[in-house]
């Protein structure tokens, strides 16, 4: 069985992103860049599957700029086996994305798809979903464990009231939660391997999917500051304040 | 822990992806193209962890890459315009610019962020060859069993903080090499081991260190004036401290501001942080940042020593170079042209010694009659005059720098190191610090906020105290505990909840890197190891 594992490339979680004054989008530029954290569990999962011997290849394909190769090469580096770079601009909405990896699918033929639940940039939140309508397969989304059966699989889901678990058919495609495992660091011998793994490079357009936005971006603006806490002596304080200052009761 | 590790072999190996480090790789590569080279870097990325003002001379790096304009390096801004200011707390005098001794003088020189360029050199290397691994720390030097180094091993990754194995655990390895470059930039933690082993500092003025602090702000472009490169000398620091601030107007409507404060500083009620947060109120320098943002903030010590602290930068086996030696041109107020030689003649030596069995010790003939000891000799008296206060420093400075170009017939020394300087707390005067406006003044957790530092939380922590008792039993009573104010990141708090037994609380995951606690505890009880790789700031534009 091959797995295919989808990976993004985002501002890294520890930088703090910054509005660019004319508010046309975020400052990327010398910024430090990064796997989306859940795509980081996504691919450990694919790698402990391999090796359980329940999977024989993985196959790592990000979508967006040329600099997406890093991206892949840290999973490669994690032990993924190739992956493939479909090159669009930086900005492709969550549909576009699911064209894409179900035109990647009808090629490589993978009988698991595995995602982050969703990226720590836009926090979309779709594509896992709509790629698994566009392929009529089975989805098990905020996956926090999943153990694969023969031709099914049992996923712990992660939902408001707790934990669900369902039983789904393969091929199908989940959508990984932090909380499904502990990505493994990438040794140094593996990044030496990991720059001779092959990576295949295609474009939106070879695909044939169109992925001219849909959405106007109108205005991007940072949210307001929060005013500082002030602490009170006593409830008449609070109740004054509540009343004449903050006027919500 | 028994821990079975695999080796990699390289012709050289270097220790931290900086201006000397990455000149090094670059040059050798240009010489010896078959020399395989990798570079083990801390930071997350190249550029992660620099930090430098910076106002930039080209001398070395027309050396090494001549063609950099072509090649698009991040060079860009010329200096256009220079001011020296000395502050009072309200007014100020402007020093005409030519009264100033040549070495300040900047007309050919570029803005630039240091941590930028270092990009653009690491792509250069890469282009050549160089294997370049960010987020490896080199934890140990290896040594053979003649004490020759051969090597450098990586720090182990998965370790919890009781020091055992976590389930991603994966073994540092020993990364072998006929020759080690250190370039660790000031106060390097293998550096530190080396000189002490080696002594290579034996006949030497005790190192001097500064810290600086850096932050960048996106200003009104009626305030912009893009190119003028100001310092400023006096408030708010007493005219014995040694210190000033910088203030470059860079690109996109930035200004690079930032403070330096030797650490020679002897009132252990001194903030640094506190100083610089202060400066920026005084009203020639708020007229530039008022209605501005700040968009980044940074911290790191530097080496203020020059000549006279200079070490012998050989040993058996490997080189230390750049900062990490301690190449900085104080009065200049810069080392990145001067780490960058030093790492220039590094490839040079390194290739005779792997080709034609040439001994490293080569390299101090090579320094020697280089551009950069030249410089280094030159300016050599002009920090150690700082010790008479400022007004004879400068009278003195003035003469040695602008009568005799550096060459008075005496060298002046450093009296003592930097941890030795501090007063008793009973004897020194309380400084009180405004409190922070939040518009020009901040304080140091929303600070921290803005370096993107993260550290993974279960791991050892990585701020060794060779007596865990001695902060509350001695330093706190003595010196009123001085960690609190030094650190620029907040890691050190005395937590009083308890009167009765206070605690000393390490908040080791702000850290920045910036060494200054290894540098400034009055015992020398603070150890700065490597923490897990990537970990620390992931600074953009510093």
């Amino acid at each position: 069985m091959k797995i295919l594992v989808t990976v993004k490339r985002v501002i890294d979680y520890n930088v703090q992103v910054r509005v660019k004054g004319d508010g046309s989008g975020v400052e990327k530029e010398n910024v430090k860049m990064s796997m989306n954290p859940p795509d980081e569990n996504a691919v450990e999962e694919a790698l402990r599957i391999k090796e359980a011997g329940k999977a024989d290849e993985i196959i790592i394909l990000s979508i967006g700029e040329e600099k997406c190769q890093e991206t892949i090469r840290t999973a490669l580096a994690m032990g993924a086996d190739r992956g493939i770079l479909v090159k669009a601009s930086d900005e492709v909405e969550p549909l576009a994305i699911s064209k894409i990896v179900s035109k990647i699918v009808e090629s490589e033929q993978p009988g698991l798809i595995l995602m982050g639940k969703q990226a720590i940039d836009d926090d979309s939140n779709q594509t896992a979903q709509m790629t698994s309508a566009l392929l009529e397969w089975p989805q098990a989304t905020f996956a926090s464990k999943i153990e694969i059966d023969g031709n099914s699989a049992k996923v712990t889901r992660e939902i408001d009231e707790g934990l669900e678990r369902i039983k789904v058919n393969l091929p199908f495609i989940a959508s990984c939660d932090l909380r499904l495992n502990e990505p493994r660091y990438a040794s140094l011998p593996n990044i030496m391997k990991a720059k001779k793994k092959p990576i295949d490079i295609k474009s939106a357009e070879d695909l044939g999917v169109d992925v001219s936005p849909r959405i106007e971006n109108i205005k991007i603006s940072e949210p307001p500051t929060r005013q500082k806490g002030v602490m009170v002596s006593d409830v008449a304080e609070l109740v004054q304040k509540l009343k004449y200052e903050a006027k919500v009761i | 822990m028994d821990i079975q590790r695999e080796s990699m072999e390289y012709d050289v190996v270097i220790v931290g992806a900086g201006p000397a480090g990455l000149s090094t790789s670059i040059k050798l590569k240009q010489i010896n193209p078959d020399l395989n080279i990798c570079i083990l870097e801390k930071g997350s990325e190249v550029g992660a962890h620099i930090l430098s003002g910076n106002v930039f001379e080209t001398r070395a790096l027309d050396e090494l890459i001549p063609d950099w304009k072509e090649k698009n390096a991040p060079i860009k801004t010329k200096v256009k315009k220079e001011k020296f200011l000395f502050l009072g707390k309200t007014s100020f005098l402007s020093w005409p610019t030519w009264l100033l001794p040549g070495v300040q003088k900047n007309h050919k020189n570029y803005i630039i962020s240091l941590a930028n360029f270092c990009r653009w050199l690491a792509s250069q290397a890469e282009e050549l060859g160089v294997e370049i691994f960010p987020g490896f720390a080199a934890s140990k030097i290896i040594y053979d069993e003649k004490d020759n180094i051969i090597g450098v091993q990586t720090g182990d990754m998965g370790i919890n903080k009781e020091g055992n194995k976590k389930d991603n655990f994966e073994p540092g390895l020993n990364v072998m090499a006929k020759v080690t470059v250190l370039s660790e930039g000031c106060r390097g933690h293998l550096g530190k081991e080396v000189i002490s082993k080696f002594k290579l500092d034996n006949n030497n003025s005790p190192q001097q260190y500064g810290i600086g602090f850096k932050e960048i702000w996106e200003i009104p472009k009626e305030q912009h004036d893009e190119g003028l490169v100001m310092h400023t000398a006096g408030w708010p620091l007493d005219n014995s401290t040694y210190g000033g601030s910088f203030c470059y107007h860079a690109e996109k409507n930035q200004v690079f501001i930032g403070y330096v404060i030797g650490l020679d500083y002897q009132n252990p009620y001194l903030s640094p942080y506190d100083e610089f947060q202060k400066f920026k109120t005084h009203p020639a320098i708020s007229k530039i940042l008022n209605n501005g943002k700040r968009i980044s903030y940074g911290a790191r010590a530097l080496i203020e020593g020059g000549f006279q602290s200079l070490p012998t930068m050989h040993m058996p086996g490997a080189l230390l170079i750049g900062c990490d030696a301690g190449t900085l041109n104080m009065p200049k107020i810069k080392g990145s042209h001067t780490a960058m030689k030093s790492g220039i003649i590094a490839a040079e030596v390194i290739n005779e010694y792997i080709v034609n069995k040439l001994p490293l010790s080569e390299y101090e003939n090579k320094f020697k009659n280089s551009w950069v000891y030249t410089e280094l000799y030159k300016a050599r008296n002009v920090k150690p005059s700082f010790q008479w206060s400022l007004i004879p420093a400068i009278i003195f400075t003035g003469i040695d720098q602008i009568l005799f170009r550096g060459y008075l017939p005496f060298t002046l020394k450093h009296p003592h190191s930097d941890h030795e300087s501090l007063i008793p707390a009973h004897k020194a005067k309380k400084i009180e610090y405004p409190k922070y406006d939040g518009k020009l003044t901040f304080d140091k957790t929303s600070s921290v906020y803005l370096t993107g530092t993260n550290h993974e939380a279960d791991q050892p922590v990585h701020l060794k105290l060779k007596d865990p008792e001695l902060p509350i039993k001695y330093t706190l009573n003595e010196y009123d505990e001085p960690a609190q104010r030094y650190c620029p990141a907040g890691v050190y708090e005395v937590d009083k909840t308890d009167q009765n037994s206070p605690k000393f609380v390490i908040n080791a995951q702000n850290c920045i890197h910036c060494k200054t606690c290894d540098i400034k505890e009055p015992s020398q009880n603070i150890t700065w190891v490597v923490p897990e790789g990537a970990g620390g700031p992931n600074y953009a534009n510093m």
